[in-house]
């Protein structure tokens, strides 16, 4: 069991950390704990990613003197670039997510002058909006 | 030029969407002038790319000219082009709408609001159009940030609404951000029609159907299926007029047709239907959206949180048509995505219209709305009797084929809710009607000085910019009734995937 463990820790570690952060965006009143689990739920899926394109014993995949076509590649002793090169899609998305939604925090601050989920909920009722 | 037609529709408005802060510090009043004349690009080219799928068959364009899989390959088959083509008008027409709307609710911000409008469609287009899965989830990302950034500017609560859209949107498109890592891990691949012909040998890999519910969930929180809709009815509530008019048509529509794609184009129909239990499933919830939309619906007083939670019904409407799993359900959620995004897109284009001219939503101020703005309510009447399947507008046409569907799949209980959510419509919609052409003048009125006082009411119609939209829709949703044989015949048969 134990062996199991440890031979997939990459995907164990994921697992704790998505769900992390899938309990802060639930369970946490905080609006900005919500924002940071969030971004821990979606750097555990960059993890993920990135931990899948690893061999053992690769190198990083940078190719010196294959310019000239008589050497052929040798693919296992790279490892996979394809997924770090999505992440850094993903990681420019979860940028784009987080700065909107702080600008969006700003305009709750404004109009609540608090951050607490259940306190905005409150005034809510109280003004009937 | 017309073999480029395919790119233009993405790099159109993406570039354009890039211009209109140049032109807004230029000069504010050419932002408008300049979206409309972007959106007609892509209109054309779509139309140009159906007529082409429907004369030559299904193609693909290479992005690039890089060879598939390696490459993105844009895939053009009559499913895409057809959603496309839905996607490309209603964009067009909602923009011609929104002049007097903006001008109105969002002065200052014209700017961020039209170069957001482009990239929203640009978004939604590319969704649609892109042969490649992690091109897709970049599209989703791209269509959702605006739709974040749009909904942001809306009206009172808005923020908090679109706060809680950003936290479940995200975890949706996280969900399908894994089910592609799922899938790549076991094929290598990020190409649809790659991952057609590797999957079918890893279908009874755990690693295939983790992947598979990854998607359908991510999915079914982005279409907004019951009961994973929370945040769609307050976001689309507080969004600004001209911003509901173009998210609550196209948004859950384009999740839908993912899901058509993915189900039946990337796994096979017979994977998506047989070998895993999820067809029952999103079929029992989307009876449970149509009731849960309807019944939430009837519990409004303000006209555009009613149609917020029609939305919701008629998400289930479409996931029914997918989960039956046969050849007439399918046409009909095709058939219903064309039908529901032109009758969303008129009815929010008249609320928009009343709110912009008597700045109320609430159902029962809307007394002789019919003499002071008969047009408007002409066409929210024809489109209301189509919600409520009346022959020839063209609601009734998809829920015909659904119902139809649900029977050859013996589901009787589903078409049954299907019947019944068109009696909810009637009841939600006459109310509507009823307030607005038949109810008697306000007893303040009559009692005014013990006699009855016929005040002329006056005519005060919509301006033109908004008219002129509301009509056309109005007219859509007739003529694609008449003329929805046609349509099935020569685009949506097509579209269905073969093997049903």
């Amino acid at each position: 069991m134990l062996d199991y463990v440890i031979s997939k820790y990459n995907f164990w570690i994921y697992i704790i950390l998505m769900m992390i952060g899938l309990y802060a965006m639930i369970g946490k009143k905080n609006l900005v704990k919500k924002l940071i689990g969030m971004n821990v739920f979606q750097s555990a899926i960059i993890l993920f990613y990135v931990s899948i394109g690893v061999k053992a014993g690769a190198t990083v995949p940078i190719l010196s003197g294959h310019g000239h076509g008589h050497e052929a590649i040798d693919v296992a002793s790279y490892i996979n670039p394809l997924p770090h090169v999505l992440m850094l899609t993903a990681i420019v998305v979860s940028i784009a997510t987080t700065g909107i939604a702080l600008a969006t925090l700003i305009l709750i601050y404004r109009k609540y002058n608090t951050l607490e989920e259940d306190e905005i909920l409150k005034i809510r009722k109280e003004t009937g909006a | 030029m017309a073999d480029q037609f395919a790119a233009l529709i993405i790099v159109v408005p993406l570039i354009a969407s890039l211009f209109v802060p140049v032109f807004g510090w230029w000069k504010k009043k050419l932002c408008y002038p300049w979206v409309v004349a972007v959106l007609v690009i892509p209109l054309i080219s779509s139309l140009s790319v159906l007529n082409t799928v429907m004369t030559t068959g299904k193609f693909s364009y290479r992005l690039g000219g890089w060879a598939p899989p390696w490459g993105i390959e844009y895939m053009l088959d009559h499913l895409s082009a057809f959603v496309l083509v839905i996607v490309s008008s209603i964009s067009l027409i909602v923009a011609i709408y929104s002049k007097k709307s903006v001008e109105d609710n969002l002065p200052e911000k014209t700017v961020p609001f039209y170069t957001l409008f482009l990239l929203l469609v640009t978004g939604l287009m590319g969704i649609v159009i892109t042969g490649d899965v992690f091109n897709l989830f970049v599209f989703l990302e791209i269509s959702a940030l605006s739709c974040y950034a749009l909904i942001a500017i809306g009206e009172e609560g808005a923020p908090m609404a679109t706060f809680n859209y950003i936290i479940i949107g995200t975890i949706g498109a996280c969900f399908y951000l894994l089910g592609i890592g799922y899938l790549y891990i076991a094929t290598g691949s990020l190409n649809m029609a790659d991952l057609a012909n590797i999957l079918p040998d890893l279908y009874h890999s755990k690693v295939i159907l983790v992947a598979f519910a990854f998607f359908t969930v991510g999915l079914a929180i982005k279409a907004g299926l019951f009961p994973l809709h929370t945040w769609l009815p307050d976001a689309y509530c507080t969004a600004p007029s001209a911003v509901s008019a173009l998210i609550a048509p196209l948004m859950t529509k384009v999740a839908a047709y993912v899901m058509i794609r993915l189900m039946f184009t990337v796994f096979q129909p017979n994977f998506s239907v047989n070998m895993v239990p999820v067809m029952p499933i999103l079929g029992w919830l989307s009876v449970m959206a149509i009731f849960w939309g309807g019944i939430k619906a009837l519990a409004q007083t303000d006209l555009k949180r009613m149609l917020v939670y029609v939305v919701v019904a008629e998400v289930g409407y479409i996931v029914i048509g997918v989960s039956v799993a046969n050849r007439m359900g399918l046409t009909g959620a095709i058939l219903h995505i064309m039908n529901d995004a032109v009758m969303m897109a008129c009815l929010f284009l008249v609320v928009g219209a009343i709110l912009y001219k008597t700045g109320t939503r609430e159902i029962h101020q809307l007394r002789h709305l019919n003499k002071k703005m008969p047009f408007t309510m002409a066409a929210f009447t024809i489109t209301a009797l189509s919600m409520c399947g009346i022959p020839p507008a063209c609601g009734f046409f998809s829920k015909w084929y659904l119902i139809l569907g649900t029977i050859e799949a013996g589901q009787w209980v589903w078409a049954a809710a299907l019947l019944c959510s068109s009696l909810i419509n009637a009841v939600l919609f006459f109310r509507v009607i009823e307030c607005a052409y038949l109810k008697p003048m306000e007893p303040a009125y009559a009692l005014n000085g013990g006699e009855t006082k016929h005040e002329e009411i006056q005519r005060d119609e919509a301006p033109l910019t908004m008219l002129v939209p509301i009509v056309i829709m109005a007219a859509g949703v007739i003529l694609l009734g008449i003329f929805s044989g046609k349509i099935i015949s020569s685009v949506i048969q097509f579209a269905v995937p073969a093997s049903f």
